[in-house]
């Protein structure tokens, strides 16, 4: 019998199975993190973790609550600054970019800074923190999010971290770095991806007992669907076990 | 150098290194005793209209006692660099000390969620923001530590985020690339809590240093306090650690749980509790007045806040959580 699961799960384990073993990371606190502590785990011991606020491949016993809280660090390699991280990421050391939800667009952008107008808006969010820097100068960007028509848009009300910003070509005629972007989505709902021509999102698995007219009707633009979709491979029994017994017992992500 | 495009807000602080030099060409380099207290160093050093910027990472070693000074003195008009800053963000816009901010992170508290006092304070547009990254301000203030007026790099671009602040876009003269050029920014004080200092200033940090090793080479003046006071020859003993050295720095002052409720790496952990606590009351400004009165305008000193919030049976619960003791 398949283990039972809650989709906050679902969406970890979907999302640690994207990093390879070997590479660098830089990610947020909450699920990202927990995602890149479950594939340090599974499938990718020699994962290295980096934070923006200068912890290097901690040794985490519990799920940091900041991304400069002193688990960021434990038992690492190193504890260095905000310059010394991005600038590694800037180098092209950084392999992928690890990044928490927010309103979203086709390409992939991401508003984490206001609703309304600049200058007196309806809501005041964070901003960029350290999202715009990782997501312009690391390889790949992942971002995990809850999969609602209210934050996947058509275009973002303010662009405050790049996706392929308007298209082909774009992030390049900006000057970002060539061969960067987003890379996956990871919602309660699918997997996305982003269409090599376009740039334009696309689903590429969905979540099991999730329908595609759910996934069409919680996004806010024209998705790409293809006509045959994967369903994304439910939690393992290891994983679970994993992350529930060492990545978060204490329930700070997965217990959401 | 060719400019191809600029951010359209204001810039905040004047990016001339000459100034700069022109203020350092006065600054004191006697290795003097600088102990003072934190009611004077801010008295002294944070007037009103001042230009400040806080230390460590939001709520991890943070400089919590000039924080509670600064409203306890009614500071009013500061402006503030919004540099990975969340507790102490918090704390600036309950005492409505704040009229314009170099913004990267404001707001938020990470996972706890947002302050509701500070988006009140934000969403009601009397805050001057100009918006950055958190790595443009940690480069605006590299720049100004290595003395020239702008740093470059690779991020902002293409985004809102550039087009509402106050960057420029170049082209490189070398290669033709295009960067985000990012003006020098010179607080004029920055607060700064450590690990260890000596009485002239002398800082070692353990664990992460963020921005503060930047911080404190582009700030006017520097505050410190210090977990503990150690003597000169300890310092000495140990140069290579010495991340601030003296000749930075204008006052230090020994506040043991100067971090608190924030935590402070191999000391102790954050109170998530006394956290919660400022989210919950902040939700009604009658309830959050009332909790400024009892834990920060009608406290005398650090020490009774710390009582209040639990004293010396608190801490060693904090410091228990922070060493794990309770791990196989």
């Amino acid at each position: 019998m398949a283990p039972e699961y809650r989709m906050m799960e679902m969406m970890i384990c979907a999302a640690s199975r994207y990093l390879e073993d070997g590479r660098t990371v830089a990610v947020g606190t909450g699920a990202p993190c927990a995602a890149a502590m479950l594939a340090q785990k599974m499938n990718a011991p020699n994962l290295v973790i980096l934070f923006e606020a200068g912890g290097v491949a901690p040794t985490m016993p519990q799920m940091p609550i900041s991304v400069g809280d002193s688990r960021t660090f434990f038992r690492g390699i190193m504890a260095a600054g905000m310059s010394e991280m991005m600038s590694t990421c800037c180098r092209g050391l950084v392999d992928y970019a690890f990044l928490g939800g927010a309103e979203i667009d086709k390409y992939g952008n991401i508003n984490s800074t206001v609703v309304g107008d600049f200058y007196k808006p309806k809501v005041r969010f964070p901003g960029s923190g350290g999202a715009n820097d990782f997501a312009s100068m690391c390889w790949r960007t992942l971002i995990m999010t809850v999969h609602t028509k209210s934050r996947f848009v058509e275009k973002v009300g303010f662009l405050t971290t790049p996706g392929y910003l308007t298209g082909p070509g774009a992030r390049e005629a900006a000057g970002l770095p060539p061969n960067t972007g987003p890379y996956k989505i990871i919602t309660d709902l699918a997997v996305l991806g982003f269409d090599e021509e376009t740039k334009v999102m696309q689903v590429e698995s969905i979540h099991p007992g999730v329908e595609r007219d759910q996934v069409r009707d919680a996004t806010g633009f024209d998705l790409i669907m293809p006509d045959f979709i994967q369903t994304t491979p439910p939690p393992s029994d290891s994983e679970l076990r994993i992350l529930r017994g060492e990545v978060d017992p204490l329930r700070l992500v997965i217990g959401r | 150098m060719k400019i191809v495009e600029e951010g359209c807000n204001a810039l905040l602080m004047d990016p001339d290194p000459d100034k700069a030099r022109g203020f350092f060409e006065k600054k004191s380099r006697a290795m003097t005793d600088k102990r003072t207290t934190v009611k004077e160093a801010v008295e002294k050093f944070i007037p009103d209209g001042c230009y400040l910027a806080i230390g460590g990472f939001g709520a991890n070693r943070i400089p919590t006692s000039v924080l509670h000074e600064i409203l306890r003195q009614r500071r009013k008009n500061l402006g503030f660099l919004g540099h990975t800053s969340t507790h102490d963000f918090q704390i600036l816009c309950a005492g409505d000390c704040i009229d314009r901010v170099d913004a990267s992170y404001i707001v938020g508290l990470e996972a706890r969620g947002l302050s509701p006092n500070a988006r009140r304070v934000m969403e009601s547009g009397k805050v001057k923001v100009t918006e950055w990254t958190n790595y443009a301000l940690t480069v605006r203030l590299r720049a100004a530590a290595e003395g020239v007026s702008f740093g470059i790099a690779r991020c902002m671009l293409g985004t809102d985020t550039f087009k509402m602040s106050a960057a420029k876009v170049i082209e490189c003269p070398f290669t033709g690339k295009k960067y985000v050029a990012l003006p020098a920014v010179w607080p004029d004080v920055a607060a700064i809590h450590v690990h260890e200092a000596d009485i002239y200033g002398n800082c070692h940090i353990r664990g992460i240093s963020v921005a503060d090793l930047e911080l404190a080479r582009a700030a006017k003046h520097v505050i410190i306090t210090t977990e503990r006071f150690v003597g000169n020859h300890a310092i000495r003993l140990n140069p290579t650690r010495t991340v601030i050295p003296f000749y930075l720095v204008d006052a230090v002052i020994e506040v043991p749980y100067g971090s608190y409720p924030g935590n402070m790496a191999y000391e102790y952990f954050s109170d998530e509790d006394h956290l919660k606590q400022w989210l919950t009351v902040e939700k009604d400004p009658e309830e959050l007045a009332k909790f400024l009165d009892t834990y920060i305008y009608n406290v005398s000193s650090f020490e009774e806040y710390l009582e209040l919030c639990g004293g010396f049976a608190k801490m060693k619960e904090l410091r228990n959580l922070e060493g794990l003791v309770d791990r196989l």
